[in-house]
């Protein structure tokens, strides 16, 4: 089956991309696609490359990063959201593209299903 | 696939108010550009989402911009399903003439089975 | 359909939202809506009247990190994330009560 995820809150501050980022490995483990990660709202900080997290703790942004090199992961960036909070082609993180809201709808349209993650 | 099959049922859901947080604006944008995908569209709004369609909205003295005259134009849109909860309207003291546009009311076991029809739930 | 929650009952109204509304179906509790599943609390006759209309789950992972994993209201299910994988998949549509 085919999963569009929807992750709408930044890293660190909320558990939403945690949560999304679990649903996928579970879903690739099972033989699902995801067909596309959508990052809107504070969700486009997902794919800031200047994020330093503490040695201690996890690394959102490099673990999304990681799924989409080694599963071959679409991961959009809204590009509306992301201009307003700065996040620009300079500091996006590997496996990350900005690209407008169509490729939100077409998520919904493609995937058999839509999952959001959020506050 | 036919072009019938590939138009799905878009229901949006707005449940936080304007102006305190982004949600209700930046959902506006989705809708917007959904309309040019040609997909059935729908818009729900309970809870504090129903304040995003009070009339009067003046946002000079907090420097940001109102929005609410677009959910006005979003029947040039072709987007003219706009559903309000009754629970939620009468909970916060309105009726549908407190609303800067026309939209239908229901009751939330109407609202919760035109839910159950949907194709795609988004909520902001 | 499933309806997925993420806040704590006590603190916000998604769950009342979605309780009121949603017809039943699923019922999925993640991140802080699983101290929704704890018996003992003020929100457990409601959760217990929910549980007439809905098969209610809670996230194991969202439940062991909060301490909450023990005493949970009878008749509710626990699922891994693999579970909740099959729960949306299983449901045509899925809603997020943000």
């Amino acid at each position: 089956m085919k999963f569009g995820i929807v992750v709408n809150e930044g890293p660190y501050q909320h558990q939403a991309s945690d949560s999304a980022y679990l649903f996928c490995k579970a879903a690739l483990a099972q033989g699902h696609e995801i067909f596309r990660v959508f990052f809107y709202h504070d969700g486009v900080n997902n794919a800031s490359r200047l994020t330093e997290p503490p040695q201690d703790d996890r690394n959102i942004v490099a673990r999304w990063s990681r799924l989409a090199e080694e599963q071959g992961i679409d991961l959009v960036v809204c590009v509306a959201a992301a201009l307003r909070r700065g996040i620009k082609d300079e500091n996006l993180a590997p496996g990350f593209r900005i690209s407008g809201l169509g490729q939100l709808v077409e998520a919904g349209i493609q995937a058999d299903r839509l999952v959001t993650f959020g506050d | 696939m036919s072009e019938e099959s590939s138009i799905k049922k878009f229901m949006f859901v707005n449940r936080k108010p304007p102006y305190g947080t982004v949600y209700a604006l930046e959902a506006l944008e989705v809708v917007l550009i959904t309309a040019a995908f040609d997909q059935d569209v729908s818009l729900v709004f309970l809870d504090d989402g129903v304040y995003q369609l009070r009339k009067g909205q003046q946002t000079k003295g907090i420097e940001t911009k109102n929005f609410s005259p677009t959910y006005r134009a979003l029947d040039g849109y072709d987007i003219e399903k706009l559903y309000v909860e009754k629970e939620s309207l009468e909970a916060r003291g309105l009726t549908e003439d407190d609303l800067l546009v026309d939209v239908m009311v229901l009751d939330r076991a109407a609202l919760g089975a035109l839910m159950d029809q949907q194709d795609v739930v988004l909520s902001f | 359909m499933l309806h997925i929650v993420n806040k704590s009952p006590l603190g916000h109204a998604a769950l009342d939202s979605c309780l009121r509304v949603a017809q039943g179906g699923d019922l999925l509790l993640i991140e802080d809506a699983v101290y929704a599943a704890s018996a003992g609390t003020l929100f457990e006759p409601l959760m217990r009247d929910a549980l007439k209309r809905f098969k209610v789950y809670a996230l194991q992972p969202d439940l062991e990190a909060r301490g909450v994993a023990v005493h949970l209201i009878e008749g509710i299910a626990v699922v891994d994330y693999g579970g909740f994988v099959d729960l949306v998949a299983r449901n045509k549509t899925c809603q997020s009560w943000l």
